[in-house]
């Protein structure tokens, strides 16, 4: 008998849509356009207040308008989700092994997550929200 | 003793014969299974009784020899680790994704089987003593270091759930870096340098996007993506040491 394997080729733009937790991998792939397109809006924004008061002032107007807002709003909830995708994974890039036991992936994950939300205090009281 | 139940269970399960097909096609096969069979067995029945031509391949039936992985519903399963009473209605049985077939739900695993020799998954001691010195020995701690990824079966399911491997076949892919990993964390091992020539590279493990699909569908709770996480971080650490710190060498 001859041996003449059949290839079946793992479609290149719609392999996604096989199983629902690939379609999570892609949402949060995703959530990094809008992540990169906020950091975008930040360099514009420090261009922007270079270039004088009248420049500045501009900036925070566009900010307000109501396409700004809904935009901004979608990078949040990208940035949340991204950002609890990467503390989620933690527990499995940093495993933490005392003697013979290792330490449960929820503290190292939360803990993560308590650094976040002290940090974010931090930033809120810099910029003078309290 | 009360009697077992029975269910008529419909299978569609892919065919592929290489002597006279060109395609694969699917067949629907009904059979009388018992309530509490696996779907392993519902293919031992229609091979037994009704269709002595239908090929795939088995051994164990306890999940340890990795060798009866099959897609079921679309998720790669081991047969005789897939409950019948999980499933309603028409249960599709292919054989694993992103492996050649041979014949009907037979594989080619060639692939895979060289990828695992280019990583070296065997102790490469780090100082060779003679045998009158006795053991290398280990304390149970740095047995526990490794032990999870050192209970692969070598099933490739993992390999059928990842779509880096499925879209770029040159990937080395989840158990068999797993295994790179595994050796490395060796206290006895020395091997980590030869190792990182297939495992920093565009084909190890930077090909990984961390789907992590190859975690959740581990019948042996390898957790394949954690060690691949792993990987990525302590070559990047090599590649800090060796570029950026003056006289460094990783
Ligand atoms: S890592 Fe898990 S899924 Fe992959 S071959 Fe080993 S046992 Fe199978
Ligand atoms: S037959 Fe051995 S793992 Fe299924």
């Amino acid at each position: 008998m001859s041996r003449r394997p059949l290839v079946r080729e793992c479609p290149p733009t719609s392999w996604y849509f096989r199983q629902p937790r690939y379609l999570r991998y892609m949402s949060r792939e995703i959530t990094s356009i809008f992540v990169g397109a906020y950091c975008v809006l930040l360099v514009v924004g420090l261009q922007r207040l270079s270039a004088g008061p009248a420049a500045w002032d501009g900036f925070l107007l566009a900010l307000r308008s109501p396409a700004s807002v809904v935009f901004q709003f979608l990078a949040l909830v990208a940035a949340v989700y991204h950002a609890a995708t990467w503390f989620n994974a933690t527990q499995k890039a940093m495993p933490l092994q005392i003697g013979e036991d290792f330490v449960p992936g929820n503290i190292i994950s939360g803990a993560h997550y308590v650094a976040w939300g002290v940090l974010s205090v931090v930033v809120l009281f810099l910029a003078g929200v309290f | 003793m009360t009697p077992l139940k029975e269910r008529l269970v419909q299978l569609e399960v892919l065919r592929y014969y290489p002597d006279t097909d060109t395609e694969a096609h699917f067949q629907t096969y009904e059979v009388v299974c018992q309530e509490e069979w696996v779907v392993l067995d519902a293919l031992n029945k229609i091979k037994a009784d009704i269709d002595p031509t239908l090929n795939y391949r088995w051994s164990c039936h306890m999940a340890v020899c990795g060798s009866c992985g099959m897609m079921i519903n679309g998720e790669p399963k081991l047969s005789c680790h897939a409950f019948l009473r999980e499933y309603e209605g028409v249960i599709r049985v292919e054989p694993l994704a992103h492996f050649p077939v041979e014949r009907d739900l037979v594989t080619a695993p060639d692939d895979f089987m060289e990828k695992l020799k280019r990583v070296k998954p065997y102790v490469i001691p780090k100082e060779i003593k003679p045998i009158s010195e006795g053991e290398y020995k280990q304390t149970p701690a740095q047995l526990m270091k490794f032990r999870q990824y050192s209970m692969c079966i070598n099933c490739m399911l993992c390999y059928a759930a990842c779509p880096q491997y499925g879209l770029t076949p040159s990937f080395i892919g989840p158990a068999a870096l797993t295994l790179a990993h595994r050796y490395n964390q060796d206290s006895r091992d020395g091997g980590r340098k030869e190792r990182q020539e297939v495992v920093a590279t565009h084909e190890g493990v930077w090909e990984c996007t961390f789907v992590g699909a190859c975690s959740e569908v581990c019948p042996a709770h390898v957790d394949p993506a954690s060690a691949l996480q792993q990987m990525k971080i302590t070559s990047s650490i090599d590649w800090i040491v060796e570029h950026l710190i003056p006289g460094g060498k990783s």
